[in-house]
């Protein structure tokens, strides 16, 4: 049967039912469903291998914050890898295949490395493979590069379109759960310019994974009817699927958007996806939190998961990962997921609560003072081990265990600009800096300020602090009335005595290796990052590294704000290098230059050259030359024995005015200008303030105010940026002024003892050519062609 | 203890239970023969061999943060010796060639993959340019090869080679250039350095200096004054604000490079590739990632962060010859401070003032010059002659007139 | 970045070319008796601190003034800009 997990209920169209294939078997789910949802709605749990020890893995969580199913979406030349499964919306026709695997992915040949997992401990690389020495490149590393890597690119070429634009704003909201739709509501009905943007593709962050979070109406109808007045109003721009990946200096943002990846293939004329840079006067973060897990022997199984994941998948997709579920917290918020599965007809194994004090249920079972101390299940959970309080341990049979370590704010842009996050004992987790990117401010759950309520009230209070510092009237906003128990959190990182208890679920690291990487004096977070690879996978340690820190501490015997964190880098979630690339690729790399004569060479079969961005005609072959030596031969001895012409528009030219404008070439070049008479042009040598030769050219004096400069054509730009330096800071009371006319004027040479004779053809006989009218080094106007004769090209 | 395939099985075996500390966590000492100042990769290689090479017993690094935090820890692993000017290729080749023996050296693997490092040409003057290169390389007794457009789409027959603004026409191959792990050099060092009795010392930043009549006779630190017959200055980036604690202006501005590296991927790419066309060259990491970068930013930071033009930039130039990475996503961004010198080309010497001496300007290359920049440091250190593959990085170079300017760019340090 | 141009308004840094350190407008005199050394120093030598910068920027994709901008190495933060023409007036720079 299709579909068994599928619970009633939720935000998805179950009018629309999409196909979809994932390792080539096919599976049904609906509009509204991410992959992973649609997966687990079909009872898969198995959605890939970890990356050293290929261990069997399943989501983890349901958001961009996934380690675990990973996975190559699309194929051809749309293959993508490493796509989360938890933020890939579904379509029609989607297919995914599973990852990093040799064989199968219920039998992974490479698994075998779990076997010898005790010899490939952390940095364990460093002290072998290091005899005999030749071996390393030609045996050992071969060997080891191709057993890494995860996903597998097509090696084609993307299809696809990117575009990039600029947007600015008053206020930039980034995040739309509660906090973040406060804050808009606020500023926007204020009259602000405001950008809301959010990553996933409805809008309301956890207002649509929560049955209670408001008191009087459902969370995701308040969002939903909340971003339906933002978007009518004409000073909010509303933007789904838009990460906000990066916070960069004077308040701009990088921002991507997904115009077409829930598409199977983007729409005509319309790229896959746009990279915004975003001009913010103020912004504010409300990013929400990232759940934590707890390190247990053997914590990684498919079916294993975040119990706020949980959460979201059945009250916003409809979906249970198994039909028997088990909780393991140390805070108020496990206890909701089971309440909310149970009401959806899950049943409860039990709530496994390390406090002694757990709120009990009439529902099911809740083991107040107990540890969930190992799992089984080969290919996914099959029953857990509970140690009891009074020290006997349990099996309990689940098919999926939901795991609440209490939350972490997403603070990662508040410490972009490398601000180092400030602990917070209340919530036992990092808060952003004091030294935020000047004008960030942070509201909500990314703040610590956990509940709806709390969410709420804060980004309204933040949005009307920001209107204030911009000079925009205040703005009471009412705010629907919300849920505020607090989640009476007991910290605790991992079960004493474990080892093989996963921190970081695609890299492999566990508690042991942070272990042995204190043994070994690897032991600043930087040091415990690099030597074990804690952190350092697709998913950037949003759900790892705390753990870490946690048993560094303990380890060390110091407090985790003593340990201190790694800070985090852009970007936010990773992102395609082509939209960073935009439109700037294939022929349109860079612009192309052309001369005037340009069409007529192509014509003529001329041979281009690159010339910076110009294309300059280097010869062109005629019928039987068969390389360039014999056109270039015939070329040169036409021009040396009758007449050539050259297209050198490429030169640098610039217009030099004004009474001083003698002076100011007398300064700039090594040569002197002063002297030059009106009508005559003179070769001039350019110097660095070293003595070094910078450039050469000449200088036409055109009127006693008015000269012409050439430069070569690779210097055009530089000349005339040091002359304008020249003119502005060195000898700012010159009467001297500057234009670049490279563009504006054609440029031909023409040369050989026919020349003469060729030029007369194209003037009027009244124009004299001859060298007494015309002498060596002499300017002549004729119409709108000035011409110069000079010895050397 | 030493490191080797057996023993890790021993450890494997019985709990990893006798693995020691990479290296020995010690508190300064009142009095040092010699002081290092900078834990990076330079720092640790030049205490290493003042060890090893002169037999140096009292040898401190103070770092004021973690080992291997700076430039070292942040750059694109890239090794290479192929320059131009007979100033640097013998000492870049000197390099080289102590990478090529430094893992039983130092008895840790530090992953140095010689998968080569392939330089495009896009155009007729640029081709002329590396054939002078290549030539210059090999006299010094390095390798070069030249390599086709067929040659070059027969090996790496994903590069765009005719939708391109810029169309592939040859390269510039050096088959001993690639890659070594970054991390694995500051670590690897610190070990052999520390197991020769240097302290290494973490968190200790140098504040200032003592000078008296014209000598260095210690250093300041946040844990006190610690006294060093020899001071050597080797902080990269950090150096211009370093040594003006000694009121010295350098010919170094600091400016931000940016480096990226996207997610995991099965083998893609071979070897090194740079693009001659624009800013960008790229590599794969063993653990799959491509480590890539381009041009700094452009301006004077110790930020280490850089902004979004630059990152745009790097990746148009990654799409203009590997159009099949579109789909692939950046995981990650980061910058460090370039000690970027006037010339573009470091200096290894002793200053005027006494006892005190210098090493930085390493630019973007400073990477790959680890070994030989710590071994001829070193040499500098305790024979207070330069070492015959150094004697080119002097400070009085500009006042006279011998810059080793590989791109004859002058005195514009943003463009080297 | 963006330099809040004197006459324009704000720009994006990417309009502008970077100059380096504004001690370039104090070019030496090149008659003075020690003009060598002066111009090694002018040249080659650079106070590269961390923290505020006073540096010259090139509005090269725009009206080609170079301005004099004070920006913190350390923080990128941007405390004044002004025209590199006006800022050389008061250093003395004439003609
Ligand atoms: C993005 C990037 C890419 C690069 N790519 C390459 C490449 O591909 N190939 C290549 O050859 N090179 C490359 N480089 C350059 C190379 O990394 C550096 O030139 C080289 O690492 C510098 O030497 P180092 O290792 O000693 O410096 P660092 O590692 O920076 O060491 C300096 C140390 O000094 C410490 N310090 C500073 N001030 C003090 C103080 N007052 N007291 C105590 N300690 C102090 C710092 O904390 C730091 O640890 C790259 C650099 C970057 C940033």
């Amino acid at each position: 049967m299709s579909q068994i997990n599928r619970l009633g209920g939720g935000q998805i169209d179950r009018t629309k039912t999409l196909d979809f294939k994932f390792d080539g078997k096919s599976y049904q789910g609906h509009d509204g469903d991410t992959l992973a949802s649609a997966l687990l709605a079909n009872n898969v749990r198995l959605m890939g291998r970890s990356f050293k020890y290929h261990r069997p893995r399943g989501v983890l969580t349901a958001g961009s914050e996934e380690p675990n199913a990973i996975m190559e979406l699309r194929d051809g030349a749309r293959q993508e890898p490493n796509t989360r499964a938890t933020t890939a919306e579904l379509f029609g026709g989607l297919t995914a295949k599973s990852q990093n695997k040799m064989g199968s992915l219920r039998f992974d040949f490479m698994a075998i490395n779990d076997r010898f997992s005790n010899f490939l401990t952390a940095g364990f690389y460093y002290k072998t493979f290091m005899w005999p020495a030749a071996f390393w490149e030609k045996v050992y590393e071969p060997i080891i590069r191709k057993a890494a890597g995860l996903g597998s690119i097509s090696f084609e070429d993307d299809p696809d379109d990117y575009d990039r634009g600029f947007l600015h704003c008053d206020l930039l909201i980034i995040g739309a759960g509660p906090s973040g739709l406060a804050a808009a509501l606020t500023a926007g009905r204020a009259g602000a310019q405001v950008i809301l943007a959010d990553e996933d593709y409805t809008m309301g962050g956890r207002l649509n994974s929560e049955r209670f979070s408001l008191v009087d109406q459902s969370g995701a109808d308040w969002a939903a009817k909340t971003v339906a007045e933002l978007t009518s109003l004409p000073n909010v721009r509303v933007m789904a699927r838009t990460t906000i990946l990066g916070a960069f200096d004077h308040g701009i943002y990088g921002a991507l958007e997904r115009v077409s990846d829930h598409l199977a293939v983007p729409e005509v004329g319309k790229p896959r996806q746009i990279l915004w840079r975003i001009y913010s006067k103020r912004s504010l973060l409300c990013a929400g939190a990232t759940e934590r897990p707890i390190a247990f022997e053997n914590n990684d199984r498919p079916g294993i998961m975040l119990a706020g994941a949980m959460r979201s998948y059945a009250n916003r997709w409809a979906v249970t990962a198994a039909h028997n579920v088990a909780i393991f917290t140390n805070n108020d918020d496990g206890h909701k997921t089971a309440a909310d599965l149970h009401a959806a007809g899950v049943s409860i194994a039990a709530v496994v609560d390390i406090r002694q004090d757990a709120p009990l249920s009439e529902e099911y079972e809740v083991i107040a003072g107990g540890q969930v101390v190992n799992s089984n299940g080969r290919l996914g959970l099959t029953s857990i081990e509970v140690s009891l309080p009074d020290g006997n341990t349990r099996a309990l049979p689940c098919g999926a265990l939901g795991m609440s370590g209490g939350w972490n704010p997403n603070i990662h842009l508040t410490s972009h600009h490398r601000g180092h996050p400030v602990w917070n004992e209340k919530i036992a987790a990092f808060c952003p800096p004091d030294n935020g990117p000047a004008g960030l401010s942070v509201a909500g759950a990314a703040l610590g300020n956990f509940t709806t309520a709390e969410a709420l009230a804060s980004g309204a209070c933040q949005a009307n602090a920001i209107l204030k510092d911009l000079g925009i009237k205040q703005n009471k906003v009412v705010l629907p009335l919300a849920e505020d128990a607090p989640a009476n959190m007991t910290p605790f990182w991992y079960v004493k005595g474990c080892s093989r208890a996963w921190l970081d679920q695609q890299n492999d690291v566990t508690v042991k290796d942070v272990k042995l990487s204190h043994q070994e004096n690897f032991i600043s977070v930087e040091h415990l990052k690099r030597y074990t690879t804690l952190g350092m996978g697709t998913d950037q340690g949003k759900t790892s590294n705390m753990g870490g820190l946690a048993i560094m501490a303990e380890l060390t015997g110091k407090t985790i704000p003593e340990v201190g964190t790694t800070i985090f880098r852009p970007p936010y979630t990773p992102t395609a290098i082509g939209a960073f690339a935009g439109r700037d690729r294939g022929t349109d790399f860079r612009p192309t230059r052309k001369t005037p004569s340009h069409t007529w060479a192509e014509e003529q079969g001329a041979v281009f050259v690159e010339v910076g961005m110009w294309l300059r005609a280097q010869w062109f072959p005629q019928a039987g030359e068969t390389h360039w030596r014999q056109s270039v031969d015939r070329e040169v001895l036409a021009t040396r024995n009758s007449v050539g012409i050259c297209d050198v528009t490429t030169l640098g030219k610039i217009d030099v005015q004004g009474a001083d404008a003698a002076t100011f070439l007398n300064k700039i070049y090594c040569n002197g200008f002063a002297k030059l008479l009106v009508g005559k042009t003179r070769y001039g040598l350019m110097l660095r303030e070293d003595g070094i030769a910078m450039d050469d050219g000449t200088a036409a004096r055109l009127a006693e105010d008015h000269f012409v400069v050439t430069t070569t054509t690779a210097n055009a730009v530089s000349v005339f940026r040091h002359m304008e330096f020249a003119r502005q800071c060195l000898w700012p009371d010159l009467d001297v002024q500057l234009i670049s006319t490279t563009e504006a004027w054609a440029q031909y040479a023409v040369a050989g003892p026919n020349a003469r004779k060729l030029l007369k053809k194209v003037v009027d006989p009244e124009f004299d050519l001859s060298n007494d009218a015309f002498s060596i080094y002499g300017l002549r106007q004729y119409h709108c062609v000035r011409w110069t004769k000079s010895a050397f090209v | 203890m030493r490191y080797s395939g057996l023993r890790v099985l021993k450890e494997a075996l019985t709990g990893h239970k006798g693995w020691k500390p990479a290296w020995r966590d010690v508190a300064p000492q009142a009095h040092y023969d010699y002081i290092v100042i900078g834990g990076g990769g330079h720092g640790l290689a030049t205490a290493y061999y003042l060890a090893r090479n002169h037999g140096a017993k009292r040898v401190a690094v103070l770092e004021k943060g973690w080992i291997g935090g700076g430039n070292v820890g942040r750059n694109t692993t890239i090794v290479r010796s192929n320059y131009l000017l007979d100033g640097n290729e013998p000492f870049y080749e000197h390099s080289l060639k102590l990478w090529e023996g430094l893992e039983q050296d130092i008895n840790y693997n530090a992953m140095i993959s010689q998968r080569g490092i392939l330089n495009l040409v896009h155009s007729d003057a640029q081709r002329d340019a590396f054939t002078r290169r290549g030539n210059a390389m090999i006299l010094n007794g390095a390798d070069a090869d030249l390599l086709s457009t067929e040659t070059i789409q027969k090996r790496y027959p994903f590069l765009n080679v005719n939708n391109a603004r810029f169309p592939i026409k040859g390269g510039l191959a050096q088959y001993r250039g690639g890659t070594v792990r970054h991390d694995a050099v500051a670590w690897g060092y610190a070990r052999a350095a520390d197991q020769l009795g240097v302290d290494i010392i973490q968190n200790c930043e140098v504040t200032g200096f003592r000078i008296e009549g014209g000598k260095c006779l210690g250093v300041e630190t946040n844990r006190g004054y610690i006294k060093g017959d020899k001071v050597a200055s080797c902080v990269a980036g950090s150096s211009g604000r370093l040594m003006a604690k000694a009121s010295m202006r350098l010919p170094i501005e600091s400016h931000v490079l940016q480096a990226f590296v996207s997610e995991g991927l099965k083998p893609v790419l071979p070897g090194v590739i740079t693009f001659g066309a624009g800013h960008f060259y790229c590599s794969q990491s063993d653990k799959g990632g491509l480590v890539f970068g381009g041009d700094l930013d452009g301006y004077n930071s110790y930020a280490q962060r850089g902004n979004l033009p630059v990152v745009e930039d790097v990746c148009e130039g990654a799409m203009a010859i590997f159009p099949m990475l579109g789909r692939v996503r950046l995981l990650r961004m980061w910058g460090g401070i370039m000690d970027m010198s006037m010339d573009g080309s470091p200096i290894i010497d002793h200053t005027h003032i006494e006892s005190l001496y210098f090493n930085g300007g390493w630019c973007y290359g400073g990477f790959k010059a680890t070994p030989a920049s710590g071994w001829c440091y070193a040499h500098l250190l305790a024979t207070d002659t330069p070492h015959e593959f150094a004697t080119a990085f002097r400070f009085d170079r500009f006042a006279k007139g011998q810059m080793i300017d590989e791109k004859g760019m002058g005195n514009n340090p943003q463009l080297h | 970045m963006i330099i809040n141009h004197p006459i324009l308004g704000p720009r994006d840094s990417a309009e502008f070319t970077y100059m380096g350190d504004a001690a370039l407008l104090d070019r030496p005199d090149w008659q003075a008796k020690d003009a060598l050394l002066q111009f090694v120093d002018y040249g080659y030598l650079r106070d590269n601190p961390a923290g505020p910068h006073i540096e010259l920027w090139y509005h090269e994709q725009g009206d080609r003034s170079f301005l004099v901008v004070t920006r913190d190495t350390t923080t990128h933060q941007i405390s004044s800009v002004k025209l590199a023409s006006d800022v050389a007036r008061g250093r003395g720079r004439s003609k």
